[in-house]
């Protein structure tokens, strides 16, 4: 019984075991001197793991008297997550080391957030839902403040800290009454009781409660409001990370709670999240406009493609969540190729965020300007780029669900959106010259993760690496 | 006599969660939340959950309370001007606060469990063994992976203050025992022949 658990949540325990071991090590011997082989090592086994994931698992699996599941939705996430992570902790590796704050607690804490999103997206029971949610969560206020001698990287940490204790309440509150409610915390219980007969007001408002905690994960609007400051206080490849496989592990535990655990009573959450979609889309689209700072607009833009990606989980429909997965993988890949020009953004060796700075770049770098200009276009959603599709793909998901206004609402989103995207390459191209030039350096890493992640959003268009196939039976193995 | 004693301990909770809130002295708030707790003791001890009585009072008063005290003492805040702060929005958290008492008043007024609910709940006291008994079953065997997962939390909580925390200083002296094993009394001291009269 024991040893048949284990075998399942295999990957979970190779990647805890590994940062334990690692930590020891590192305390033992030269500590952060291991640090840059602790990155390198730390990404190797997390695509170890992906690929592993990607290639081994089969069918479902349950473990640990349904706590945990193992289908192909799981996999999926945890593909995109693990893989996500390791992207963003290479790119981070030298920025981090040119600035003294790599230590070697940053690798393995990072590791140990994504032990926690990958039981995140596996969680078939509101108590394992925590467990993940916390671990992750915990980690990521610690990796937020790990510039501790700057007192934004502090503010940013200590914010994200209470607003997230904050929001672990308001879940744990709602976990609380779906229990008193169905007088059982697992998934597949809870979806049983729902089935007998009208959803009670006790289970709705444990419902409501759940999904303002998530959607204080997601950060979707009204639940935004520490994104901005956290995105600008933590040192660049944090909010790289921030930005990436944190918000695929939540939208993985967003549609698993709704379709798991309450794929009974879609009427009934269905209209949450289309309220949540809107109002992210717009105040993403329209409270961008005034940033100067590039870290606090892509804080804005994350908070806009949350609302696009709830669109399909609002559909409630296998369509809805495989839309809403490739929304999520299309949208990580994009930011990876963001972050790792904004990581290259240094005049002088120091890190410049005012997007002024980027004025005539394309007369000094016409390849990198090119490749922004792909990424700019595309998460605008500007045909024929790959963004356009994500959008078209819950576009679909929506009207099929007969969602009509909810799709004209986030069509008038994007649009006014795409301002503040093509604003960046409107300075890059015909910005008019400034005197303070960005440094020319680039090294080679960022400069294949830009590239890839723009021709990625050219070629995705005609292949899709059989993202397309693998999101539909991950989206057929959860809705049911 | 045990009505008696679950109303005793039920209004001690909420005056001690009121006065929390609205004491002026910080320190005196810490104190009200330690009677809190100790009457939410109170409660698990009539609901025959002793070992989680016991727990609360160890870990809550014993441990995390008296951090609060202590930390309340050292930390430089300003409470009169957080509650300066504070008053400003009273009108507004008091006006959602009305919102919310009231939706909850309904929400528990037309409470209903699921049909079956009664039959899947967790019993809390198991008829054959004692309770502390149980729960070391159920943490151990059902919940296994729960409880290596609190596990690993504890374990990032520990790395994360001390990444924020701690600072190698190089200018304080530190022990070294090697060379302390190896000092020998005929290098460490030296004797000198001082006449009278005259120094060193």
């Amino acid at each position: 019984m024991i040893q048949a658990d284990l075998i399942v949540i295999l990957p979970e325990i190779l990647l805890a075991v590994y940062a334990m071991g690692a930590l020891l090590v590192a305390v033992y011997t030269i500590k952060d001197g291991m640090a840059p082989t602790l990155v390198w090592l730390t990404s190797a086994i997390m695509v170890f793991l992906a690929a592993v994931i990607i290639t081994g698992g089969e069918g479902t699996n349950v473990a640990f008297n349904g706590m945990f599941v193992d289908d192909s939705f799981s996999r999926f996430a945890k593909a995109a997550v693990l893989l996500s992570g390791a992207a963003v902790l290479v790119m981070s590796q030298e920025y981090m080391s040119r600035r003294g704050l790599l230590r070697f607690e940053y690798p393995l804490l990072i590791a140990l957030a994504s032990v926690g999103m990958m039981m995140m997206v596996s969680a078939g029971d509101l108590m394992s839902l925590y467990m993940g949610l916390e671990l992750q969560s915990l980690a990521l206020y610690v990796v937020a403040a790990l510039r501790r001698d700057s007192i934004k990287s502090t503010e940013a940490g200590l914010k994200y800290f209470v607003l997230g204790a904050l929001s672990s309440g308001l879940l744990l509150y709602g976990a609380s009454l779906i229990y008193g409610f169905s007088g059982t915390t697992l998934f597949s219980g809870i979806i049983q009781t729902a089935q007998h007969g009208s959803v009670s007001v006790g289970l709705l408002f444990g419902l409501v409660f759940l999904i303002s905690g998530l959607a204080f994960k997601v950060s979707a609007v009204p639940f935004h409001m520490w994104t901005p400051d956290v995105y600008e206080g933590s040192p660049t490849p944090i909010t790289a990370f921030f930005a990436t496989a944190p918000k695929v592990a939540a939208m993985g535990l967003f549609a698993r709670v709704l379709h798991d655990a309450f794929g009974a009573a879609v009427s009934d959450w269905q209209q949450v999240l289309v309220v949540l979609s809107v109002l992210s889309m717009f105040l993403g689209a329209v409270a961008a406009i005034g940033q100067r700072d590039i870290k606090r607009l892509m804080a804005f833009s994350s908070i806009a493609h949350m609302g696009y990606a709830l669109i399909g989980l609002a559909a409630g429909t296998v369509l809805g969540v495989q839309s809403m997965l490739i929304y999520m993988a299309i949208y990580v890949t994009m930011n990876v190729g963001t972050f790792a020009f904004i990581l290259m953004m240094e005049r002088d060796g120091q890190p410049i965020t005012d997007i002024d700075a980027l004025r005539m770049y394309a007369s000094r770098e016409p390849a990198k300007a090119l490749a922004v200009l792909v990424l700019m276009f595309s998460l605008a959603g500007v045909p024929p780029f790959l963004g356009f599709f994500a959008k078209f793909g819950v576009w679909q998901a929506a009207i099929d669900a007969g969602l009509m206004g909810l799709v004209v609402a986030s069509a008038i989103a994007s649009v006014v959106g795409a301002f503040y995207y093509l604003r960046i390459v409107f300075y890059m191209y015909f910005g008019g010259e400034t005197d303070e030039q960005l440094d020319t350096h680039s090294s080679p890493v960022l400069w294949t993760a830009l590239m890839g992640s723009a021709a990625l959003m050219m070629i995705g268009v005609f292949y899709q690496f059989g993202i397309e196939g693998a999101a539909a039976s991950a989206a057929a193995a959860l809705v049911n | 006599m045990s009505v008696f004693a679950f109303y005793l301990f039920a209004i001690s909770a909420i005056t001690g969660g009121l006065f929390t809130v609205i004491s002026r002295q910080p320190v005196h708030s810490v104190l009200w939340l330690i009677l809190s707790f100790i009457s939410a003791a109170g409660l698990f001890v009539l609901l025959g959950a002793e070992f989680v009585a016991m727990l609360l009072v160890i870990v809550y008063v014993g441990a995390v309370a008296v951090l609060f005290l202590f930390v309340v003492m050292m930390l430089d805040v300003d409470f009169a001007e957080l509650k300066a702060e504070m008053a400003r929005y009273m009108p507004l958290a008091l006006l959602i606060g009305l919102v919310i008492l009231m939706q909850f008043v309904m929400a528990f007024g037309a409470w209903e469990s699921a049909h079956g609910a009664a039959e899947q709940l967790a019993q809390p006291i198991p008829a054959d063994r004692h309770n502390t008994e149980a729960l070391g079953l159920i943490i151990y065997d059902q919940y296994f992976l729960l409880f290596q997962l609190a596990g690993l939390i504890l374990l990032v909580a520990m790395i994360g203050a001390i990444v924020l925390t701690l600072r190698h200083r190089t200018d304080i002296k530190r022990q070294d025992i090697v060379a302390q094993m190896m000092r020998d009394p005929a290098k460490a001291m030296e004797l000198k022949d001082v006449k009278p009269g005259q120094g060193l």
